[in-house]
């Protein structure tokens, strides 16, 4: 290895673990997340410039804050004369002083940078990618290639978010315990929506995407180590963790899409289930439920099928009744008519289903039409069955689950001629 | 920072009230400014007359056009605003938050830019 790879390599270590920790450092002071994000990729530039020469310094972190400092002076001069104004950057360049001065120990300010990305006057949408672009440093392209939108929309989407915290004076700051409830939600979905992203890509053939899955895991138990003490965290992290714990076991050795009822459980990873379970333990101790903890109990029960070799559909029911209950969403009374149908049959789920028709924004929902051909298919009425996987499989971007409904679909047909038929 | 909060709400439906309740919105608004003046974060604040008396003012080729109403029909109208100095965000919303507007209406949080 030649010294520049080397130098490259140590700067591309201290980017990764210390990123977040100076941006938000840097940005907490000043709210200007964009001069921040200049001031620090400046810094990394003359390490790459310096470093080989002068060897990798002691303390990479505080070396790379004293260049930003010196780098946001710098441009606050030439702002200053530019225009006279009195610059937020000045205010940094002095708060950075003081801090260089009085501590060796940079405080840890990413969860007040979560806090301030997740705030409910930012677009729901930007939260997520501007919680990755800020505390992990991806930049705008790979966020974009992560969330399918076009790079020139997230760059504009990112911007204009970085713009609003900046002029709209959004605090970096844990909010007061009346209200971090609400707040901590939209981080926690923020991470969520992350982790969902890289969730879709389930063979992990998009490497950036699996690294999404990974990344909000890593940011869960961030939170989780800055806020040891909230149950929804612990819901969250136990969730990622149970759903990622299932991903070798989503795919058969041909690539073809493996449900989770017909998985095997010797294929999932058992540590990271033992460690899901661990924190779920902690977080119901609390007497606090929530949103993330029934859904990390869905899986937990799912898991618990490793051991008991099957699925407790009851207890699983009465977890979604909770869940929808709590939020009244529709994909969750999808999954509890699917519960149902388990329990008394085809025909309750079916009408737990219909009394959801009337919701407009199920018609192109893919799991709806996937669960009414599931349970059709377990009725006589193969051709309403038929057409439920057909429209399932027309609103299905994975090639994979488009195989495996129309592998049940051909089923579907072939039952029908081998076996006689009750209303025949 | 600065903020102006800018208080909409359905002219119509106030028109309908009776004194009693007219009265004591005002006196919602009275402790309202009066807290906002202690604390030290009112800078300014007013109602407006009703959007009927609105005239609007445009100029276009040099020649200005005077349009009888507001600038926009809306279902809810402008009807007084506030200017704070807070420490952040956080702080205005809770300000308006607390508006007895924001019961009627919706208030509209706009960072003053500073110049």
């Amino acid at each position: 290895m030649t010294a520049g790879e080397e130098t490259r390599r140590a700067v591309e270590r201290v980017a990764r673990q210390s990123y977040g920790k100076l941006l938000a450092f840097l940005a907490a002071r000043t709210r200007d997340l964009a001069a921040a994000e200049d001031a620090l990729a400046d810094a990394f530039t003359c390490a790459l410039a310096a470093w080989p020469e002068q060897g990798a310094p002691r303390s990479p972190e505080a070396w790379l804050l004293a260049t930003a400092k010196r780098r946001a002076i710098d441009t606050d001069r030439r702002r200053r004369t530019r225009d006279g104004a009195v610059d937020p950057l000045l205010l940094l360049a002095e708060e950075l002083h003081a801090a260089a001065e009085a501590t060796t120990e940079i405080p840890d300010d990413r969860l007040r940078l979560m806090f301030a990305c997740a705030h409910p006057a930012i677009d729901p949408a930007a939260r997520a990618p501007l919680i990755l672009q800020t505390v992990l440093g991806f930049d705008a392209g790979a966020i974009a290639s992560a969330f399918l939108t076009a790079p020139a929309a997230m760059r504009q989407r990112l911007v204009r978010a970085k713009r609003k915290i900046r002029d709209a004076g959004i605090p970096f700051r844990v909010p007061d315990r009346d209200e971090l409830g609400e707040r901590l939600d939209a981080v926690l979905d923020a991470i969520y929506a992350a982790f969902a992203e890289g969730w879709t890509d389930p063979a992990g053939t998009l490497v950036r995407r699996r690294d999404l899955a990974d990344e909000a895991i890593w940011l869960g138990r961030l939170v989780l180590a800055l806020l040891p003490d909230e149950p929804e965290a612990l819901g969250l992290v136990a969730l990622m963790l149970h759903a990622e714990a299932r991903r070798p076991a989503r795919r058969d050795a041909l690539g073809g899409y493996v449900p989770l009822a017909e998985q095997d459980p010797q294929h999932w990873q058992a540590a990271l289930i033992e460690e899901g379970e661990a924190l779920l333990r902690r977080a119901s101790a609390m007497g606090r439920i929530g949103r993330f903890q029934l859904e990390a109990a869905v899986q937990s029960a799912h898991a618990a099928r490793r051991h008991t070799g099957r699925i407790d559909w009851r207890a699983i029911l009465t977890l979604y009744d909770a869940l929808l209950a709590e939020t009244g969403s529709p994909v969750v009374a999808i999954n509890r008519a699917v519960a149902l149908g388990e329990i008394e049959g085809p025909d309750a789920g079916l009408a737990a289903l219909d009394r959801l028709a009337g919701d407009r924004r199920l018609g192109d929902y893919q799991p709806y039409w996937a669960a009414r051909a599931g349970l059709l298919a377990r009725t006589a009425d193969d051709g309403a069955a038929d057409a439920a996987y057909e429209r399932a499989i027309g609103l299905e971007p994975d090639p994979a689950v488009r195989r495996f409904l129309a592998e049940r679909r051909a089923g579907l047909a072939a039952a029908a001629v081998v076996k006689p038929r009750s209303d025949a | 920072m600065r903020y102006m909060l800018l208080i909409y709400q359905n002219e119509a439906a106030r028109q309908g009230a009776s004194e009693r309740q007219m009265a004591e919105v005002m006196g919602a608004y009275i402790a309202y400014t009066k807290a906002m003046r202690e604390s030290g974060a009112y800078v300014a604040g007013d109602p407006l007359q009703p959007s009927s008396t609105a005239t609007t003012v445009r100029v276009a080729d040099g020649r200005s056009k005077v349009l009888n109403g507001p600038y926009a029909e809306t279902k809810e109208q402008l009807g007084g605003y506030y200017i704070i100095d807070v420490p952040d965000l956080d702080a205005a919303l809770s300000w308006a938050a607390r508006c007895p507007g924001a019961q009627y209406g919706a208030l509209e949080v706009r960072p003053i830019r500073p110049l």
